[in-house]
């Protein structure tokens, strides 16, 4: 019940214990993290898959949400570092008042799981269990409602300075429902960190929340003029349920306005990237022309997040109390 | 029983006191002040060397729980709770279980209430039944019962076609509708619209939730001529609705709650699940505007807006968790705290946790005044303390203020003449 401290994802030596979110940390934890990746990057590649960094820990997938992408690339990062895995996919329903929590968490603790890697419907979830778990276990937000996806930021960063070098001078765009996605959030803290020139958001005033702006991005409602010379585009995943609605009329008149294709990348720079956290929809964000064509770094993305997900972890069980 | 306070700096700005003096009680009434009556035996007295005696406190909202939520708190524990934090007469909303929409449910509230004697426990009757917003609830039957107004609480009517009947109806039956504005789909959120939700990733509540609502009730107000009473206002764009409409001369007065005074979106930062409270807390200036509105009189009461809470009820994920702050203990020492940070000054600040919130529910209390009942408290304004969830005396621990140094604490609060609080210390 008591209020939960900013700093709570530090150690007392400023090390990562916890990966909640991008905001509030340095340039440094999150170079180092990226640099951690690049070094498990290959790993994926070898005979043998396979590192003994997390050997004889069990990594508990705590799923409150549906996902199979996530939860996927999360248990092979931790298989990967040999560690000891558990699914655990609980109904939302089951789960409708806090206490239920508590008990699964309990439970959870009293098997010794060392980690949780938490996926919730609700903002500020991943906090709310890291203020509770006992002191030797970390906790990885894989999503909590709007809130945060730290870990699909950082593969984005990654898949990013692979192809660029670095950071400095670059303008990234981040397209669609704002509003609603933990991923955009946690990308303009981490980019902005890192230090991308311009963070912009792309989307109609429906959904992009008020105050966007005190987020530190550029917001734009017109495609075009969002795009004109940027680096790197990342399309946001449209769920089906905002498609018709207060929100938006219609997935047709969205593409219209909002997908992306190939005429209208002309306006970015030559050798503009162009991400997606996945699942696309073909034809409502993204032209199936630009997905699949020479620009689309959709499919290392996917690769880059296992790489992301075992440097986290890693660095989260290697830091002490 | 004749009873003394004896030098005792008593406060009223009902009547004008500023002074200390003697007061003198005879069956449960302020029988004078300064000298003795002729014949007055006294049969025992309190010396207050110069603490304050303040009228006792007019809490315009304060939840009990009892009937249907006794988990949570019950009206023994809750209105001890409310005499040892100086509150004499607190009004309950209609929303227990089940609903105060029958004599029967009022009865019961009074008879509890009695049975645990501290505090005077009036009931708001529910504005439509059952609080659903669909037909009229029976308000003469619960105005003869002994309602002191009516209200649909937290469930706002979305028809406004019942909304201007059952204001049409509360005129014939000559009862007060209290309003909690809010529109249900701008509302939908769980925190205040602004830099803090958005980088939380937080459902907004935007300021229209609150304003759309008070503009719509205020042309039916004119329309319909009920006198309207505008509970716990958050927003510096409604406090403007409201001077406006006063200055138009509707009838129309307004309440907000003591922990608006003191909070802010900011404070959920950290995803403090203490903070969750409907209205929201919002922006700084918001705050400020608020403060300004009891300044300026257009606010004419401080409530506690008191919402008692079980442990498990904030031990959630932010907007899983149940809205509402335990404030009953902690009203006066955070009134008294605006008026030692000259945000207010302590006239004003007395006048509106006493005299005019008595004067909105239109009843003779919320003063010192010979003639009047004894209701009075005894403030140490210098008694430090720290809020901790021993400290409390509601059985609601969830005040965002735990951990928090207050200075000054009632050291005795009387009902009718009726020592109910004594302090420990």
């Amino acid at each position: 019940m008591t209020a939960q401290k900013p700093g709570i994802q530090l150690n007392k030596k400023g090390r990562l214990k916890h990966f909640l979110t991008t905001e509030e940390l340095s340039r440094q934890i999150l170079t180092e993290i990226l640099d951690t990746a690049e070094n498990f990057a290959g790993v994926g590649e070898r005979a043998v898959k396979k590192v003994p960094l997390l050997r004889g820990k069990t990594i508990a997938n705590l799923f409150f949400e549906p996902s199979t992408r996530t939860r996927t690339t999360f248990e092979l990062a931790a298989k990967r570092l040999s560690a000891d895995v558990l699914n655990i996919n609980i109904e939302a329903s089951a789960t409708k008042k806090g206490e239920s929590l508590l008990d699964t968490l309990q439970t959870l603790e009293s098997m010794h799981c060392d980690m949780f890697v938490v996926r919730h419907a609700n903002s500020g979830a991943a906090h709310f269990i890291a203020s509770l778990v006992a002191p030797g276990i970390r906790v990885i937000n894989a999503g909590d409602g709007r809130h945060a996806h730290p870990t699909q930021a950082m593969l984005d960063a990654f898949t990013i300075r692979r192809h660029k070098g670095g950071f400095n001078g670059l303008k990234v765009a981040i397209v669609g429902d704002i509003m609603h996605s933990r991923v955009a959030r946690s990308e303009i803290h981490a980019f902005n960190t890192l230090g991308v020139k311009e963070v912009r958001v792309i989307a109609p005033k429906t959904l992009i929340p008020a105050y966007m702006r005190a987020l530190g991005v550029k917001v734009f409602h017109d495609l075009k003029l969002g795009l004109k010379g940027v680096d790197a585009v990342i399309m946001l995943r449209l769920q089906r349920e905002r498609m018709q609605g207060p929100l938006l009329p219609s997935a047709d008149e969205f593409f219209k306005m909002y997908g992306l294709t190939e005429e209208r990348l002309k306006v970015a720079s030559p050798d503009v990237m162009v991400l997606h956290p996945g699942p696309i929809n073909r034809g409502v964000e993204i032209d199936s022309e630009v997905a699949d064509g020479p620009r689309s770094v959709i499919l290392e993305q996917v690769s880059h997040g296992i790489a992301i997900r075992m440097a986290v972890m890693s660095l989260c069980m290697g830091s002490v109390e | 029983m004749n009873l003394c306070i004896r030098k005792g700096h008593l406060f009223d700005p009902a009547s004008g006191l500023d002074t200390v003096s003697n007061l003198y009680i005879r069956k449960g009434e302020i029988v004078a002040i300064g000298r003795k009556p002729a014949g007055f035996e006294i049969k025992k007295q309190i010396d207050v060397n110069g603490r304050y005696v303040f009228p006792g406190l007019v809490d315009l909202s304060a939840r009990l729980r009892e009937p249907g939520e006794h988990f949570k708190a019950d009206i023994a524990s809750e209105t001890r709770a409310a005499a040892s934090g100086g509150i004499t007469t607190l009004i309950c909303p209609p929303d227990t279980t089940p609903i105060i929409d029958t004599p029967a449910v009022v009865e019961l509230i009074h008879q509890r209430s009695e049975q645990s004697g501290k505090t005077r426990v009036l009931c708001l009757g529910a504005l439509t039944h059952g609080l659903k917003g669909e037909r009229l609830a029976e308000m003469y039957s619960l105005k003869e019962a002994g309602c002191i107004g009516v209200s649909n609480a937290m469930q706002p009517i979305e028809n406004t076609e019942v909304l201007r009947r059952a204001m049409e109806y509360a005129v014939t039956c000559g009862m007060t509708v209290f309003i909690q504005p809010e529109d249900p789909w701008l509302g939908s959120g769980t925190m205040h619209e602004g830099a803090y939700s958005t980088r939380m990733g937080i459902p907004p509540i935007p300021e229209t939730a609150e304003t759309v609502a008070i503009a719509r009730d205020l042309l039916l107000i004119e329309e319909t001529g009920v006198r309207a009473h505008f509970m716990h206002l958050s927003t510096a764009r409604g406090v403007e609705l409201i001077r406006d409409a006063r200055k138009r001369g509707l009838p129309v007065t307004a309440d907000v709650s003591i922990h608006q005074l003191h909070f802010t979106d900011k404070d959920v930062e950290s995803y403090n699940s203490l903070c969750r409270v409907k209205p929201p807390f919002r922006h700084h200036s918001d705050k400020e505007r608020l403060i300004d509105g009891i300044k300026k009189g257009v606010i004419g009461a401080i409530c506690s807006d008191h919402q008692p809470l079980d442990h498990d009820a904030k031990m959630a994920p932010f907007s899983m968790t149940e809205p509402g702050v335990s404030s009953l203990d902690v009203m006066l020492p955070l009134v008294m705290k605006l008026v030692d940070d000259k945000l207010l000054d302590l006239e004003t600040a007395v006048r509106a946790i006493t005299h005019t919130p008595s004067e909105i529910l239109g009843l003779p209390l919320g003063s010192l005044a010979v003639g009047t009942s004894a209701d009075l408290c005894i403030y140490d304004p210098e008694q430090r303390w720290t809020v901790s969830e021993n400290a409390l005396t509601s059985a609601g621990k969830n005040t965002p203020t735990l951990g928090w140094q207050l200075k000054g604490k009632v050291t005795h609060t009387l009902l009718k003449g009726r020592i109910v609080h004594k302090s420990r210390i």
